[in-house]
């Protein structure tokens, strides 16, 4: 009698337990759900902004007029060139440099003291405002030399893209199967072909993903490049002077007091948001393993 | 030794002089290539530190406590940029890690396996989004819903509510502290997410697969084996979220007001140490103490920087290693 009772409640117990241990996961489940929506509509908020702004003020003399005083009907032909230049530039100076430190990392420096400050030091790199970034670069070349240049901007997002492809080269690197070093070396092959012809070759996809990746940041930079190419409302292709960027361009029309300029700065902003977003989903694809 | 009686074939001889040299150059470049990043560091510290001086010498280690930025008499002061750094950043994390550990969770244990990489990449893709592009929708979109919709609601509710009704007070700019952020926050969580994601993959399915077998909800497996295994590099993970916005510029000088000064409210104006660089560097000329004071802001940003990021990786580090 006792005992049937006993079993009763337990049941009862143990069945309040069990839908109290459901519901709390079901709560943290929908919490979960709701948090991952947040996260969604907030980038499907500033793309829909960026669209609606955006498209609308995006003409033709958007591409083929230069920057003009206000009212004046410019463009922002002068803003993409230079930030197309910079970012050329400071990739083709920042990659090699990311690569052959990337090399050192993965194939010289395994398990050495320097190898590790190296590796930590580019981490500290990675992650550092890039607004210091600036001020170094025009500590280092701006203040000496005078005057705002558009090769220190190129410098300065070098500096940016180098600790990105060092991680992405010695990462690649690593995943290089032991087996295929071996058969170089079995071939007579010297250390350095076995690196730059076998092991490059096979890491290609992933090294070239880093590169994008490195591509899509600096174009979106914008404080380096205040204190280093400065900006430049003229036509002007030549390093040595003030260039104009993209985003800089945005920055100083955005904040102003002008409609068409306001305008142009959301052209602007859409035209840099596609083309980074751009990259990075061709970077993602490239580096989506081969069926 | 140099007289070496083996007989090499001259081809030989000449490759294998050929692929020492080789050797040598490309180790040569390799290592210099790794030297020049530790030196790259080495001169961004030095380069602030000379730049700094002049500030540093004028005002001592009063800098750091001085709330004054007075370009007229020439007196300048850190505690001001400080405080709003280190507000707007704490802020943020704690906006930003419980809706990251949502989302991670989700991606991890949630979400049916067709959903988890197109998400995935979306949430990533809010991470590539310049933030010159966040600075301009936080103008343009939030302020205007915070200053309409939300603070003054807000600000009523909490009126004679002791603290907080201090900390929540002030008029509905829709811009200051808070605004900012809440961007600032917006920001860090794809890298917060994704960190956290990775880690909670690293979980062995053993574990988790015992757990379920004894009858644990998803929500218990997370919170009793997943949470404490990973609990070092989640932590680290924050950190690195935190790095991030401690220097983050552009989307803050959009939405922070850029007062310099600290008032008590979270919807009122102030400026970090990065937005105050980027404004006030275009009226300082070279030489001038007010760009040493720049300079001198710069270097404490690094310092502070340094030690939050050399903490995150010392705590995701022995994980990774495993």
């Amino acid at each position: 009698m006792s005992a049937t009772l006993t079993i009763t409640r337990d049941r009862r117990v143990a069945e309040m337990l069990s839908r109290r241990r459901q519901r709390s996961n079901a709560v943290v489940k929908t919490l979960c759900l709701i948090a991952t929506l947040i996260g969604l509509a907030f980038l499907v908020s500033i793309l829909l902004t960026l669209v609606l702004r955006g498209a609308g003020a995006i003409a033709l003399s958007t591409f083929t007029h230069v920057t003009k005083a206000p009212g004046s009907g410019g463009g922002l032909l002068n803003a993409i060139i230079g930030s197309l230049i910079q970012t050329v530039v400071g990739t083709a100076i920042g990659t090699p440099i990311g690569l052959l430190a990337g090399t050192y990392l993965a194939e010289y420096a395994s398990g050495s003291r320097l190898g590790d400050v190296i590796r930590f030091v580019s981490d500290i790199l990675l992650s550092a405002p890039s607004i210091l970034i600036g001020l170094f670069v025009y500590q280092l070349m701006v203040a000496p030399a005078g005057g705002f240049s558009g090769i220190a901007g190129c410098v300065a997002l070098a500096v940016i893209v180098i600790p990105i492809v060092v991680r992405t080269t010695e990462d690649m690197l690593r995943l290089i199967p032991v087996s295929l070093r071996e058969a170089a070396v079995a071939l007579g092959a010297p250390k350095w072909k076995s690196i730059t012809l076998i092991c490059y070759r096979a890491a290609r996809d992933g090294i070239a993903t880093g590169v994008l990746l490195a591509v899509a940041r600096i174009a979106g930079e914008t404080a380096p490049l205040l204190f280093t190419s400065l900006g430049n409302l003229n036509w002007s292709l030549d390093l040595t002077q003030p260039m104009s960027s993209l985003p800089v361009t945005i920055y100083q029309y955005a904040g102003s007091a002008f409609d068409d300029w306001v305008q142009l700065a959301w052209a602007g902003a859409l035209i840099i948001t596609m083309g980074v977003l751009a990259i990075n989903v061709v970077a993602r694809l490239v580096l989506r393993p081969r069926s | 030794m140099s007289t070496t009686t083996v007989d090499t074939p001259p081809v030989a001889r000449a490759t294998g002089g050929n692929s020492r040299t080789g050797d040598k150059l490309f180790a040569g470049a390799a290592t210099a290539s790794g030297l020049f990043v530790l030196v790259l560091l080495g001169a961004i510290i030095v380069s602030l530190f000379i730049g700094a001086l002049p500030a540093f010498r004028a005002f001592g280690p009063f800098f750091l406590v001085n709330a004054n930025w007075d370009p007229v008499q020439e007196i300048f002061g850190a505690a001001v940029p400080i405080f709003g750094t280190v507000v707007t950043s704490v802020l943020a994390l704690l906006m930003a890690v419980p809706l990251a550990f949502g989302i991670a969770f989700f991606l991890t244990e949630l979400a049916p396996a067709w959903m988890r990489r197109p998400v995935g990449t979306a949430i990533e893709l809010l991470a590539a989004v310049p933030s010159i592009i966040f600075g301009m929708w936080g103008f343009f979109v939030i302020v205007p819903i915070m200053g309409t919709y939300i603070e003054p609601p807000i600000i009523d509710l909490l009126d004679g509510v002791p603290l907080l009704g201090t900390l929540f007070s002030g008029a509905p700019f829709g811009t200051g502290i808070f605004t900012a952020a809440l961007i600032l926050a917006l920001m860090v969580i794809p890298f917060i997410a994704a960190t956290m994601r990775d880690v909670f993959l690293t979980v062995p399915a053993v574990y988790k697969e015992s757990a379920y077998g004894l009858g644990c909800t998803t929500w218990e497996v997370m919170r009793s084996i997943v949470i404490p295994f990973t609990r070092v590099s989640v932590v680290g993970g924050i950190m690195l979220g935190l790095g991030r916005a401690l220097g983050e510029t552009m989307a803050v000088t959009f939405v922070i007001g850029n007062t310099n000064r600290i008032t008590g409210s979270l919807f009122g104006p102030g400026n970090t140490i990065a937005s105050i660089v980027a404004l006030e560097f275009p009226e300082s000329p070279a030489g001038s103490l007010k760009l040493s004071s720049l300079l001198a802001l710069g270097f404490i940003l690094f310092a502070i920087s340094f030690i939050v990021l050399a903490i995150s990786r010392f705590l995701l580090k022995p994980k990774a290693a495993a």
